[in-house]
């Protein structure tokens, strides 16, 4: 058995420790917030937070996160008002929005460790997610309105 | 058909690990983090609420609300956003009060194949039309509740006033009367002019942006049924190869594994079938994943077992190198060719491509008593009824299609083998069956794009002028796919950046060269285009560089002036996506126009530092004109920066302002891909590339930073614009290598040809 703390929710997982994180979350929990795209920790579609670090839940033995606060995209904010999902809305980012969950938990990992990323730093903290809609520029720019840096 | 809105959407049964531990248990959990209602607005085929159709696409509820329904698949082009702007605005709906409902699959919709960039030049004017024709009935309906002629009624805002009296109803007080309400005849429509618009031609965000960036959007692997369970499938490693044995005994003993079943070996043509297989059954994904990888199977490769892409890329070069079929014909080709002063001549190379969409192919499939449900990320569902209801002998009314979000599709989406795949486990199994295709599964088993070889030769005259232009393409066919054997691309494939060829040339021929298809080939973003505007944009910096000219001015120059062409010398009629010439021109005046935009915002012809350049390319696809202009930076060891791309689009009249700027700067990005990295190579019949660290996409690294886009202020006739904004790229690309290193490249990906 293995004790989890998922968006502050605390739930008992009796399967297969070596499960990976993100089909625990999606087949057993229903949070299908976290996608599935490589399995493979290539593509960053599945990111949520593991003791506050974003961490690729498909590559990630769910039996590793065990006791640590785990936090999907259903859980960052209660209404959707984060502000990267505020400035995600307001630059109107997402095109089909598959990726954007793990796009906007990257983003949050980043400015809650680095408040005024560089533009290097930015590109360092979000290559691991792939945007096959190729929405990079908005999402740039999304993270540079929050964290008040001007390009 | 609407009997499933009431199944529920999740089961909670099927949680036979989890056990709550916290205050309110896991039911509480999850109705918390997920909201069920919001679950079903996406993807439901009718609406939750009762509410009265006033006719297939607009319907309200007792509270006013205005049902709009979308009848085209959602991939990231927001059409279920851009249908509401135009039947919403036409009826004088309040954006606020109005609701997008997504279509089943179903012929009286018309047309649901979302492709070809398509959606708003087949809807734009009958949905104008029919949103009319529903401000009209409110008219009559405020006029009836009055007692006074429907010609002293204004509708406006939801709201319908009587101009006389100043009294006003809201929609919500006339829906009763509305349904009693004679529809009015065609003739009576009059439609809002341009200056009266609300909703059309603004930029306003997507309906389903809360939901986009909250995580409940529901994609194709997000539909939660009652009891389902999940398949993964084995397929043969090569099109057409087959299962010769197998041994399902590891798979069986993983635990969660509960079937194993064969998945009928198709037959040629291929169409849209499954590729058979093994399918394995199992409680969740991983243990499906598991079990996959467990089987021990033998393959017979078949027929494309020797098929090498190395071995083959030779022989379309060389087939390109001799005389083909002629296409176009105008003056005399040899002529022209052997009076030039300069003689150049390139070949140009572009390999298979892989759609990789974020979200892989997934499906979800149920038998009811009078048919199968599926629910699917499909680009297509009328497509799903016809393949489904085929592989399980049911009639395509019989197959109930509901279509989800699609994570990314680029022409991957409208084959719906996946559906089938699904639908066939659920009839063998009897299980409810979520399909889910990994992304080994998807780079392996796509409908690729073709591959081609390209020959292009030109003479110029002493002043640098072109006398002469000769262009042949190889290529294997989509057709292969639908009529087995098929070696002639179609005139559709071939008035994809080739026939049209936007070259002025006295003498001019273009020529098709016979290719055999290995894989099955598919349309993928811009089709033919991609490879055709490669090579021609690419050939005539070529040209332009050999007469020492600028890139930007000879290509305006080899345009020529403004006008409608006339494809004199076709061997056929010119297909022009499926529209006469007369209602959408070739019109170079619009390419040329783009390309002056183009090239003044990005402050064209200034000088750069060393190692920098800038490049331009243009093209009409999809009825419409691109220009883009990219500046880039090559490093002393071959790294490429690109600090910054200018496009601009003619796209004739645009519903949604920032969806066309979005997708230029996706399109942008896609073309970036193809352009840097992306290349499928088979050997043995086998695809070699399985993820996306050997099929790479671009990532933000090493995308543009900045995308400017210009949209021309048009009120031509709607035209394409999730497609046309690719196929520019990656020859701008290429062309600001050449001017940053004078390096040509020829030959997609890019990859190492830059390193030193």
């Amino acid at each position: 058995m293995i004790n989890l703390n998922i968006n502050g929710q605390s739930i008992e997982y009796m399967g297969d420790p070596q499960t990976p994180l993100l089909w625990v979350l999606r087949d057993e929990l229903d949070l299908t917030g976290t996608k599935y795209g490589c399995g493979i920790a290539q593509c960053g579609a599945c990111t949520v937070h593991v003791n506050g670090t974003a961490q690729r839940a498909c590559a990630l033995p769910v039996a590793a996160a065990e006791n640590q606060p785990i936090v999907t995209i259903e859980g960052l904010s209660v209404d959707g008002d984060h502000p990267l999902q505020t400035a995600w809305k307001d630059i109107q980012v997402p095109q089909c929005g598959f990726c954007q969950p793990g796009q906007i938990m990257q983003a949050a990992a980043l400015l809650a460790s680095n408040a005024g990323p560089t533009d290097a730093e930015i590109d360092t903290a979000m290559s691991g997610n792939i945007c096959r809609c190729g929405t990079y520029p908005r999402i740039r720019a999304a993270i540079k309105s929050v964290a008040g840096a001007s390009s | 058909m609407s009997d499933s809105l009431q199944a529920p959407v999740f089961d909670i049964s099927r949680r036979r690990f989890i056990k709550a531990v916290g205050v309110g248990g896991v039911f509480a959990v999850s109705t918390q983090l997920l909201s069920p209602t919001h679950v079903f607005a996406a993807i439901g085929g009718t609406s939750l609420t009762t509410s009265q159709a006033v006719n297939l696409f607009v319907a309200l509820t007792k509270d006013g609300t205005v049902e709009i329904t979308c009848h085209r698949s959602d991939m990231g082009q927001h059409i279920r956003t851009a249908i509401g702007q135009i039947i919403a605005d036409e009826m004088e709906a309040d954006w606020e009060r109005v609701r997008i409902v997504q279509a089943l699959g179903d012929p009286r919709y018309g047309d649901q194949n979302t492709d070809g960039s398509r959606s708003i030049r087949y809807n734009f004017d009958r949905l104008r039309r029919l949103g009319a024709s529903v401000r009209q009935m409110l008219a009559v309906a405020g006029g009836q509740h009055w007692g006074v002629p429907a010609g002293e009624c204004v509708v406006a805002n939801h709201k319908i006033s009587h101009t006389k009296t100043g009294r006003q109803l809201d929609f919500q007080d006339v829906v009763n009367r509305l349904m009693t309400v004679e529809i009015p005849q065609d003739a009576a429509i009059t439609l809002k002019a341009r200056d009266q618009w609300r909703y059309i031609n603004t930029g306003m965000a997507s309906v389903d942006m809360d939901d986009l960036i909250n995580g409940r959007a529901v994609f194709g692997a997000d539909v939660r049924l009652a009891d389902t369970k999940v398949a993964v499938v084995a397929r043969p490693p090569v099109v057409l190869g087959k299962v010769k044995s197998f041994d399902a005994s590891a798979a069986l003993a993983i635990p969660g594994v509960l079937k194993v079943i064969a998945i009928p070996v198709p037959t040629a043509p291929l169409v849209y079938q499954p590729l058979g297989g093994i399918a394995v059954i199992a409680t969740n994904t991983w243990a499906a994943i598991q079990g996959r990888n467990a089987l021990k199977i033998i393959w017979d490769s078949g027929v494309n077992g020797s098929y090498d892409s190395r071995e083959y890329q030779q022989r379309l070069e060389q087939k390109a190198r001799e005389p083909g079929r002629v296409i176009r014909s105008q003056g005399d080709i040899n002529a022209g060719l052997a009076a030039a002063t300069t003689r150049l001549d390139a070949e140009y190379y572009v390999p298979h491509l892989s759609h990789a969409p974020m979200e892989p192919p997934v499906a979800t499939a149920r038998m009811t008593s009078t048919g199968v449900q599926v629910w699917a990320a499909t680009q297509n569902p009328q497509a799903d009824q016809a393949e489904v209801s085929r592989m399980l002998g049911l009639q395509p009314a019989q197959v109930e299609v509901h279509v989800t979000l699609l994570g990314g599709a680029f022409g991957r989406k409208s084959k719906p083998d996946f559906s089938s795949e699904a639908a066939y486990l659920a009839q063998q199994s009897g299980f409810t069956i979520r399909l889910q295709w990994t992304r080994e599964d998807d780079i392996q088993h796509d409908f690729y794009h073709t591959v081609s070889a390209q020959k292009l030769s030109a003479g110029l005259d002493d002043q640098g002028k072109i006398l002469a232009f000769r262009h042949r393409t190889v290529f294997p066919s989509i057709g292969a796919l639908f009529s087995a054997g098929t070696t002639n691309p179609s005139a559709g494939e071939l008035s994809q950046g080739f026939s049209d060829s936007p070259i002025s040339a006295p003498n001019l021929q273009l020529e098709v060269g016979e290719a055999q298809a290995h894989v099955r080939i598919g349309w993928l973003r811009s089709v033919n285009n991609i490879h055709h505007c490669f090579a021609i944009q690419s050939f005539i910096a070529e040209m332009a560089a050999a007469a020492q000219r600028d890139p930007k001015d000879y290509l305006l120059e080899v345009i020529g002036p403004a006008r409608l062409l006339e494809f004199e010398g076709m061997s056929e009629p010119y297909p022009n996506y499926g529209e006469t010439l007369t209602r959408y021109p070739y019109d170079t005046g619009r390419l040329a126009h783009v390309i002056r935009l183009a090239a003044a915002s990005a402050g064209w012809g200034r000088t750069l530092p060393r190692g920098s350049g800038l490049g331009i390319a243009a093209h009409r696809s999809f009825l419409t004109y691109v220009a883009t202009v990219v500046e880039l930076n090559v490093s002393s060891s071959g790294e490429l920066t690109i600090p910054k791309v200018w496009m601009a689009i003619d796209a004739g009249t645009v519903v949604n302002t920032d969806t066309v700027v979005n997708q230029c700067q996706g399109g942008a990005v896609f073309g970036l891909s193809c352009a840097l990295h992306a290349g499928i190579t088979l050997q043995n019949g086998a695809v070699e590339q399985t993820n996306y660290h050997d099929y790479a996409v671009s990532r933000m690294n090493e995308a543009p930073p900045i995308i400017e886009v210009q949209v021309v202020a048009s009120d031509a006739l709607p035209a394409g614009v999730g497609e046309p904004p690719t196929p520019p790229f990656a020859p701008a690309l290429c062309n600001a290598i050449y001017a940053a290193t004078g390096k040509r490249i020829r030959q997609l990906p890019i990859g190492n040809q830059l390193r030193t």
